[in-house]
């Protein structure tokens, strides 16, 4: 074990999608107090998770990873107060909480994001229209700072910190703790009603009419043209008031290796949508356990090898309220005519905007859908950018791997914002990625 | 409820296992050598269950004070019923090559600190007739290799030593476990190029805690490296001297 208490290996990295690859040195600190050592030893870095971004947030030429950095520090049963290390997962913090009856204020929809990632990204989940993001949820955090202090930083507490740090995709430090408020639950199980929408219209109704819901998202077909463009399912939930605190967590039942890419094409998802269509019934109202309901895919670990070695971007866009179902329904034909369209393709209604610098919801509709990759994509996800800028919307950091500069400046007006908070707390250059390189980011 | 005795709770091994016996709500005694990552694991272990944690700081080197880190564990949890020895280092082959001191330095953390707490816990086990002792050995103690038979001759001595004491104990109703993991992604191993024969610490400590309940008596995990050793066992000295591995 070396005297900085810390491992450094050189391998090739990506995010969960798959594209782009890095070859980037890795540094895996054992304990909170080898992070700062690690700073001093490399001039740039970024802390990296579990490498659930799906472009290049999280690549670059030297990566501090978090993973043995993932305790719990303290967990108030009585309060839901919970304190933990950076790189717990959230899954660590249900096995934990649930059967105390706690529950994550926010989550999104894969248990296997760590704290940090959670933070970075400033997450949401399908009760955002109520809940807000993650980040409007949490107490405080400590950040190890490009000056190397740890900062202690909350919403009263340096909130310009703060506000940079939640959504700042690890542009502002390294998130060390931090100190969530968890929402109390009487039931590991979810009420869920679904509902079938025929149209994209009918889907934005329906989620209008179900806006006092706790949770609600769509699944959305992203192929079918014409009067049936952009069907839904919407499923709503409540969390139950009975049925135990028993979490019933299983192992994900595994993809061995890349399948071979061909296998997910436009007529395979076809069929797949055609039958979730005809599966689902209208008005049912069933009860579901909490992890298949938040947390459907997690079911099989890395689904993202079903596309192959070539990997995959995933999408996701917000459109503003106003003239948002008319703008959604442009998209959508213009993404059907590609037929590139993915197997999933997830819509939720948005609340309003937090204060959080480069958080990414804004109050209207937003789409998240994923594309093989290929070369015709990229130009593709260019296209649907401007279109998206065009409109007043934005698209999602933590899934970007192919946004312009222009693009990112335009649609997120306060980076010159956050660039002024990065300069202030020594960020700039000692944290960087590929994305923020790319964004035209100090 | 289990009362657990930890040794090298640091581990990445033993801090796995350490979460499967916290989940479950049993007692721990966590004995190594970094106060700080000490402190982090025992409170961690509190908040995900344990019933009760403490901390033991010293280094397992210190071959004199072995008897009292016993006799602290059992007074402090009123007894100890089940022992994991899982400290130890990866030696640098080539140091120890050229240094008599480094090579004796690395047996005597693998293989004579692990024989002199087997020895104690094993007196007091039989004393009272109960308990179970798991040793985390190795794949690498089964044949010594070029590659790293410091190491690999300090685990076989262990893989002997727990083979004999099992016999001993047999009568005495006591289970003395001996472990080989194979390949294991943790940050002693980490500047290894990893392949698809390596597994993540998580686990393997499922399958360690799995062989501790059940008692059983020399385990390979994953179980596929007792296939692979069998194969390397039965290579002719004549032709493996001849190989690299």
């Amino acid at each position: 074990m070396t005297a900085t208490a810390q491992t450094a290996i050189t391998t090739t990295i990506s995010g969960w999608g798959g594209y782009p690859t890095q070859k980037a040195q890795v540094i895996t600190p054992l304990s909170l107090s080898a992070y700062k050592a690690s700073l001093q030893h490399y001039p740039s870095v970024i802390a990296r998770g579990m490498g659930r971004s799906y472009g290049d947030s999280a690549n670059a030429a030297t990566v501090i990873q978090t993973t043995y950095c993932d305790h719990f520090i303290a967990f108030d049963t009585a309060t839901g107060l919970l304190t933990v290390e950076a790189g717990v997962t959230l899954r660590d913090i249900l096995k934990v909480t649930v059967k105390h009856g706690w529950f994550l204020p926010v989550t999104p929809g894969t248990s296997f994001v760590t704290i940090g990632g959670a933070i970075a990204s400033d997450v949401h989940g399908k009760n955002h229209h109520v809940a807000g993001t993650f980040g409007q949820h949490f107490v405080s955090m400590t950040v190890l700072l490009g000056t190397g202090e740890v900062a202690t930083t909350s919403p009263t507490e340096l909130p310009d910190l703060f506000h940079a740090t939640c959504g700042g995709i690890g542009l502002t430090g390294v998130i060390l703790t931090a100190t969530i408020q968890l929402i109390p639950i009487k039931s590991a199980y979810i009420t869920q009603k679904t509902i079938k929408a025929g149209s994209i219209e009918e889907a934005c109704e329906a989620f209008e009419a179900n806006s006092a819901a706790t949770y609600s998202v769509a699944w959305i077909d992203c192929l079918t043209t014409g009067k049936h463009l952009g069907r839904s399912i919407l499923m709503v939930g409540e969390h139950a008031d009975s049925g135990g605190l028993n979490l019933k967590i299983k192992n994900p039942i595994t993809v061995p290796i890349h399948m071979p890419a061909a296998l997910l094409n436009s007529m395979t998802t076809r069929a797949f949508n055609g039958a979730y269509w005809a599966k689902a019934s209208n008005n049912k109202t069933q009860t579901v356990p909490l992890l298949p309901y938040f947390y459907p895919l997690d079911a099989v670990g890395g689904w993202n090898k079903l596309y192959g070695k070539v990997g995959f971007m995933q999408y996701q866009f917000v459109l503003p309220k106003a003239d948002g179902v008319g703008n959604m329904r442009k998209i959508l034909t213009r993404i059907a005519q590609s037929g590139a369209g993915s197997f999933l393709a997830v819509l939720k209604q948005f609340g309003p905007a937090n204060q959080n610098l480069l958080s990414f919801p804004i109050e209207g509709y937003t789409l998240a859908l994923d594309f093989k990759m290929s070369p015709s994509v990229i130009d593709l996800l260019h296209r649907l950018d401007d279109l998206v800028a065009d409109m007043g919307g934005r698209v999602y950091l933590t899934k970007d791997a192919v946004m312009r500069e222009a693009s990112f400046k335009t649609t997120y007006p306060k980076w010159q914002e956050f660039e002024a908070v990065r300069q202030k707390y020594g960020a700039i250059g000692r944290f960087s990625s590929a994305q923020s390189k790319r964004l035209g980011l100090a | 409820m289990k009362k657990v005795l930890v040794i090298g709770a640091t581990s990445a091994i033993a801090e796995h296992c350490a979460r499967i016996w916290a989940a479950r709500g049993d007692a721990l005694y966590l004995v190594a050598r970094n106060e700080e990552r000490l402190k982090t694991i025992a409170a961690d272990l509190k908040v995900r269950g344990a019933k009760e944690t403490h901390s033991h700081c010293m280094d397992l080197n210190d071959i004199d004070s072995h008897a009292a880190v016993l006799v602290a564990a059992e007074t402090v949890m009123g007894g100890v019923d089940t022992v994991l020895i899982a400290h130890g280092t990866l030696s640098n082959q080539e140091a120890c090559e050229r240094s008599v001191e480094e090579t004796l330095a690395e047996i005597n953390t693998n293989a004579l600190s692990s024989i002199s707490l087997l020895t104690h816990i094993a007196n007091r086990f039989e004393a009272k007739q109960a308990g179970t002792i798991a040793v985390i050995s190795s794949v690498a103690g089964d044949r010594g290799r070029a590659s790293n038979y410091v190491y690999g001759s300090a685990k076989a001595m262990l893989t002997a030593f727990t083979s004999g004491l099992r016999q001993r104990l047999h009568k005495s109703n006591v289970a003395v476990v001996t472990i080989k993991p194979g390949f294991v992604d943790t940050p002693m191993t980490a500047s290894f190029k990893k392949c698809l024969l390596w597994a993540k610490p998580t686990a393997v400590a499922a399958k360690i805690v799995r062989a501790i309940d059940k008692r059983k008596d020399e385990v390979y995990v994953p179980a596929f490296w007792w296939a692979v050793m069998a194969v390397i066992k039965a290579i002719p000295s004549f032709a493996f001297k001849k190989f690299f591995l």
